[in-house]
């Protein structure tokens, strides 16, 4: 209790002293996230990107955060960090598009980063990683792995970000073991590690026994462990989560891109614009595979080094609708960017209805 | 030795009248421990929660809007916790008036729709809350549900609604595929009162609804009944007060004010329906309401206080790196506090010696 006062004495001086030193010189980096930083998945990993930032410029940089901000009630926060000095906010949620570019027209000078967005502005770039890269590998290690030979997939909202990922997956899956067979349960939450539990436990429970998931923490992952199954880690490496469980994990890797980005603001450099990394540029990276027989290891590392040389493209074509019909093939060999990132359909196999 | 909470015999006046200030008080001594168990410095923690925002014109601009949809609500809740009545689902009844407003900006988009479309939708933004909050209200009277259990599970039922409508039938054909509604036409967004700010005028309809409700609980005859069915049921069904209809008015009017508040942030603050357009202000009410102690002005202040907490602990994240979870800390604080006080004000506490109570004692 004492050292407690004493604490608090001291650190009261220490306030009022430092409030008036902060250096001005320094750019100011502001973040919102969507989750909790102990989300251990999506938000955790753009924090490691900021924490990155803070290692990799030091003291010409200072960043902050607003966490578990409501998309319907962001604009607030995000106004709050560019009153408050902040030159450069990176907004990483989707549903925060609106409420960024409401705010990055009230203040020109401020740059906006806004992370998996569609709409840019002189003053708001986007970034995206092509996640789907890594659904790919997983997919066909879910497929050799699976006795059941069906896999399950937690999905947060049927969005393209989130469609073409188990488009992905599947194919992958698929390209392994054809008469592979997928469900997907909505959990219609980015974080919320109750329902994303009770979506998994509703797959196992119809003979899932490998888990995937595009969500934010690693509730499915821990359902999968419970009853000694599969799964994969989502946006950061979960393994501690599920040590015999986590197959390996795609890893949202953000730190090189905001180091970059930040420079850009210091050297005067930045300009808007659309980044869309994937396992070529870092900005995707696969957790060790571990819980796997060699000759699935040594698969998934080929399949990880064919992307990464673009020998391989998930959505090479054909791509073929649930219908058997073809998706025009915009992309010469393979789909477009584009036609990945407002992919709204099933691919043929899958035996579900997409909520339209 | 146990402690014994005795009635007062006549609460003093001052007392209860200083309550609220000391429960404040006593929440932002112990927010402070809080905060320097944690290692930062209360003093300063003080200053970005509390003065800044309050000496910050925009601060205080944004602490309106974010009190508007949370009074508007919780001025309504109040009418049924005043009768008993445990109304929990104002947060289901918030989405349905925002979903039948709505219906009218979406009917009307795109058309050369006069000034009759911002009022058709609050009229059926608050309908729409009316006749979801009378579902329980009807099966409480008719056959005896709890309303506390009804309430909130149309909570569920509600928000599911209108994920379906957005990812179907209202979803924006130009929109990728992503679950949301065209954004409104200016026809159906409520004006502004300040130029570039976000003060809309949702905020006048929550101001009138307090002088409305203060006046209706304190000078009609209707908010005797209420009270009186809420203190003492027995003696309101002796003098005839029908306790059915007094459910379905109260419900009526938490309901309708939810609904209300529903359209109101639509149309004020997100321009556009979404899976998601309440960060829980119907649940969030029912502290305000109760901070409030169920007075409509005490709810304003009560709105106002809880909004603070939101913006001034998001300042305190960003300049103070004090997480989230410490604003729901401190709302938590709070609100024991202001009940803590209450209680004090009508009960002594008195500690006894030697043997307890002769019911508990043989539970023990």
């Amino acid at each position: 209790m004492k050292r407690l006062f004493t604490h608090l004495l001291a650190t009261a001086a220490l306030a009022l002293v430092a409030g008036s030193a902060s250096a001005q010189d320094k750019l100011k980096v502001g973040f919102i996230y969507v989750g909790p930083v102990g989300d251990h998945g999506w938000s955790y990993q753009h924090d490691v990107g900021r924490k990155a930032i803070e290692e990799a410029l030091g003291d010409k940089v200072e960043t902050s955060y607003v966490e578990s901000v409501p998309e319907a009630d962001s604009e607030r926060a995000i106004e709050q960090l560019a009153r408050t000095g902040h030159k450069l906010i990176f907004t990483t949620s989707f549903g925060f598009m609106e409420p960024t570019l409401k705010v990055a027209r009230k203040y020109p000078d401020v740059k906006f980063e806004h992370a998996t967005g569609i709409k840019r502005a002189d003053n708001v770039s986007t970034y995206a990683a092509k996640f789907h890269e890594g659904r790919y590998v997983i997919g066909q290690i879910a497929a050799k792995m699976s006795k059941t030979g069906v896999i399950g997939y937690v999905g947060a909202y049927p969005i393209p970000e989130v469609v073409s990922g188990i488009n992905a997956y599947f194919l992958g899956a698929q390209s392994v073991r054809p008469d592979i067979k997928i469900k997907v349960v909505w959990a219609n939450s980015w974080y919320d590690p109750g329902k994303e539990a009770d979506a998994a436990k509703a797959l196992l429970d119809q003979g899932v026994d490998v888990m995937a998931q595009h969500t934010d923490s690693p509730a499915p992952l821990q359902a999968a462990e419970a009853r000694g199954l599969f799964g994969f880690g989502q946006a950061s490496d979960m393994i501690r989560f599920a040590p015999k469980t986590q197959l390996t994990a795609i890893v949202d890797n953000w730190n090189d891109y905001y180091v970059a980005r930040t420079k850009a603001v210091l050297d005067g450099t930045w300009k808007s614009e659309d980044t869309w990394g994937g396992l070529d540029s870092g900005m995707v990276k696969m957790a060790p595979y571990t819980n796997m027989p060699d000759d699935v290891k040594k698969m998934a590392e080929e399949t990880e080094e064919a992307i990464r040389t673009g020998k391989l493209n998930p959505f090479k074509c054909p791509v073929l609708k649930q219908d058997g019909s073809e998706v025009e093939c915009q992309g010469g060999t393979a789909l477009s960017d584009e036609q990945v990132l407002g992919m709204n359909f099933y691919v043929k196999g899958i035996e579900d209805k997409l909520p339209q | 030795m146990r402690i014994e909470l005795q009635q007062r015999q006549a609460p003093s006046a001052i007392a209860r009248l200083l309550a609220p200030v000391l429960a404040l008080a006593a929440a932002f001594l112990l927010g402070g421990v809080v905060v320097a168990a944690m290692g930062r410095s209360p003093l300063a923690a003080l200053d970005v929660y509390v003065l800044q925002p309050l000496s910050d014109p925009w601060a205080l601009q944004e602490m309106v809007v974010k009190a508007t949809p949370l009074v508007l609500i919780a001025v309504g809740l109040s009418f049924c916790f005043r009768a008993n009545l445990w109304n929990i689902g104002a947060e289901g009844q918030f989405v349905v008036g925002a979903i039948c407003g709505s219906t009218v900006a979406l009917a009307t988009h795109g058309t050369e729709a006069g000034a009759w479309v911002l009022p058709a939708m609050l009229l059926l933004g608050t309908l729409g809350g009316m006749a979801w909050a009378s579902v329980p209200a009807f099966l409480r009277a008719r056959f005896g549900v709890s309303e506390i259990l009804t309430s909130l599970m149309l909570v569920y039922v509600a928000e599911l609604i209108l994920d379906y409508l957005v990812r179907g039938p209202w979803r924006d054909p130009k929109g990728f595929n992503f679950p949301q509604s065209v954004t409104f036409d200016e026809a159906a967004t409520l004006p502004f009162l300040t130029d570039g700010g976000r003060l809309h005028v949702g905020i006048l309809m929550a101001l009138v609804a307090v002088v409305v409700a203060f006046v209706v609980m304190g000078h009609t005859i209707f908010g005797y009944r209420l009270r009186v069915t809420g203190e003492a049921p027995r003696a309101a069904r002796f003098s005839g007060f029908s306790e059915p209809r007094t459910t379905f008015i109260v419900f009526a009017i938490s309901g309708g004010l939810a609904g209300l508040a529903g359209i109101v942030e639509v149309a004020g603050q997100i321009g556009q329906l979404k899976p998601s357009i309440s960060p829980g202000y119907g649940f969030t009410a029912i502290i305000v309401a109760f901070l409030g102690r169920l007075n409509p002005f005490g709810i304003l202040l009560a709105g106002l206080v809880m909004a603070l907490t939101f913006i001034g602990g998001e300042a305190a994240q960003i300049t103070l790196r004090l997480p989230f979870d410490l604003t729901r800390t401190f709302q938590g604080i709070l609100l024991f506090c202001v009940l803590g006080a209450d209680a004090l004000v009508t009960y002594r506490v008195r500690l006894v010696r030697g043997a307890p109570a002769q019911a508990a004692g043989r539970a023990a």
